[in-house]
């Protein structure tokens, strides 16, 4: 049986592994590349890797990580931050990313997603979409998590399978970093119009918040500081989940 | 030293990565010396089935490699390399494959999501030298939207369930297959890729 996946997500910065709440107020954690390998050795089913830098100065050192990420770590790694172009997807697939994930630059440029999978296959295409509760309906937002776009979440969602990404990172805005539980409804609802593998962000705070997304419909949790502060250690998370039913590996 | 295909689709970097781990002299190529001369092949891939028989005819590797696995030395197709290593595939449209297992790679059907993306188990259906080590219920990373049907069911090695029971490790003879990505597969990946290295001697 498939097992749902569980993922630490290491925003990067300058080489550093960083924890933003609400995407402000940075903190500087750890070397990614051991935190990488101790999340792997404790079961991390993923991991994802987010450029949080800005500068050409920066990238390169990034793309430095994401070399040494892929010498020392035997799972599949996403990488996410920055990419706007077709060659920003070479780059990244060369250090050896397994999947690259495309947020503000599709919203942008959705050709983005077709292209991409059209030279890469979409099974390396990560459509990552913020969303806001705006009450009647979830809006994707961009410029992280700053800038409206007046787009549906499933909307989004449904177009970006039709374009040919290969998977869903569905990042609940409001959630992130307030550890109050992922956003039930909204995953659920894009689960349901998709049939892409979901991957469920933002709310991590408690093992049963993991439970209840996979529950939802998810197919993957991803969380941060929960892991990078050893608030839930991954293997009491996943004998929890276990104990729930869930298909863990 | 081993000879790992280089006919431009995918990344062959974190392929050759994992037999250096493993010790395993290997050299990423398309050069016809250097393959006749290696003592194993392995075939990676990812992407389009359409495009790899493509890029394959364009490096003129299909001949060559038929040759190479008629040679009796060990030959692991990896991912979409597995996959054209049967005889066709319905992958938007019909294509020819290498032939050198028989069946045939038909999309997934009644099945919730595509991709089949993520960690399954392997189902032990037939003994071989390359399943040494691996324990009941061992996972594997999958992502692909087709799977293969094989003709011959004592060459399914290990099979894995999602929607339905298809092949995970091939085998005839010395030509083997693994649909998932053994070098993104932890410890268990590393347990079959060690196997493979001893079929190599």
């Amino acid at each position: 049986m498939l097992a749902k996946r569980i993922i630490p997500c290491l925003d990067v910065n300058h080489g550093r592994v960083v924890k933003g709440k609400k995407f402000k107020s940075i903190q500087d954690v750890a070397d990614p590349v051991e935190l990488a390998r101790r999340y792997s050795l404790e079961g991390a089913d993923e991991l994802v890797f987010y450029d949080i830098t800005a500068s050409s100065e920066g990238r390169e050192i990034f793309l430095d990580t994401v070399e040494r990420v892929a010498e020392h770590v035997r799972i599949p790694f996403t990488i996410g931050g920055g990419i706007r172009t077709p060659d920003d997807f070479r780059k990244v697939l060369l250090a050896g990313a397994d999947k690259v994930s495309v947020n503000t630059a599709a919203v942008l440029n959705p050709t983005l997603i077709s292209e991409a999978a059209g030279i890469y296959g979409s099974q390396c295409v990560v459509l990552s979409i913020d969303a806001k509760n705006q009450g009647d309906h979830w809006e994707v937002f961009i410029n992280g998590g700053r800038t409206p776009t007046g787009i549906d979440v499933v909307e989004w969602a449904k177009q970006g399978e039709a374009l040919g990404a290969g998977e869903i990172c569905l990042n609940a805005i409001d959630a992130d970093g307030v550890k109050t539980g992922y956003a039930l409804g909204i995953t659920k609802a894009v689960s349901q119009a998709v049939r892409l593998p979901i991957i469920a962000s933002g709310g991590a705070g408690e093992m049963v918040h993991f439970a209840d997304v996979l529950e939802a419909g998810a197919d993957a949790a991803l969380a941060a500081s929960v892991f990078h502060y050893e608030q839930i250690p991954i293997p009491t998370l996943k004998n929890y989940l276990r104990s729930r039913g869930l298909i863990i590996r | 030293m081993i000879a790992i295909i280089d006919y431009g689709v995918g990344n062959l970097k974190n392929v050759r990565h994992v037999f250096k781990l493993l010790e395993i002299p290997a050299q990423v190529t398309r050069d016809p010396e250097v393959i006749r001369a290696a003592d194993a092949i392995v075939l990676p891939g990812v992407g389009a089935f359409r495009d790899a028989i493509k890029n394959l005819k364009k490096y003129e590797l299909i001949d060559l490699l038929k040759e190479q696995a008629n040679s009796g030395k060990p030959f692991l197709g990896i991912c979409l390399g597995m996959q054209v290593l049967f005889d066709k595939s319905y992958e938007d449209g019909e294509w020819e494959g290498l032939g050198l297992i028989e069946g045939e790679i038909v999309r997934f059907e009644d099945v919730p999501k595509i991709p089949h993306m993520g960690w399954n188990t392997l189902i032990k259906k037939n003994d071989s030298p390359i399943a040494n080590g691996i324990g009941a219920d061992s996972y594997v990373y999958f992502v692909h939207s087709y799977h293969a049907v094989a003709k011959n069911p004592e060459d399914v090695v290990f099979a894995t369930e999602y929607g339905t029971k298809f092949p995970a490790v091939v085998q005839s003879g010395n030509i083997l297959g693994m649909q998932f990505h053994p070098e993104k597969s932890a410890e268990v990946g590393m347990q079959l890729l060690k196997n493979f290295k001893e079929m190599i001697g």
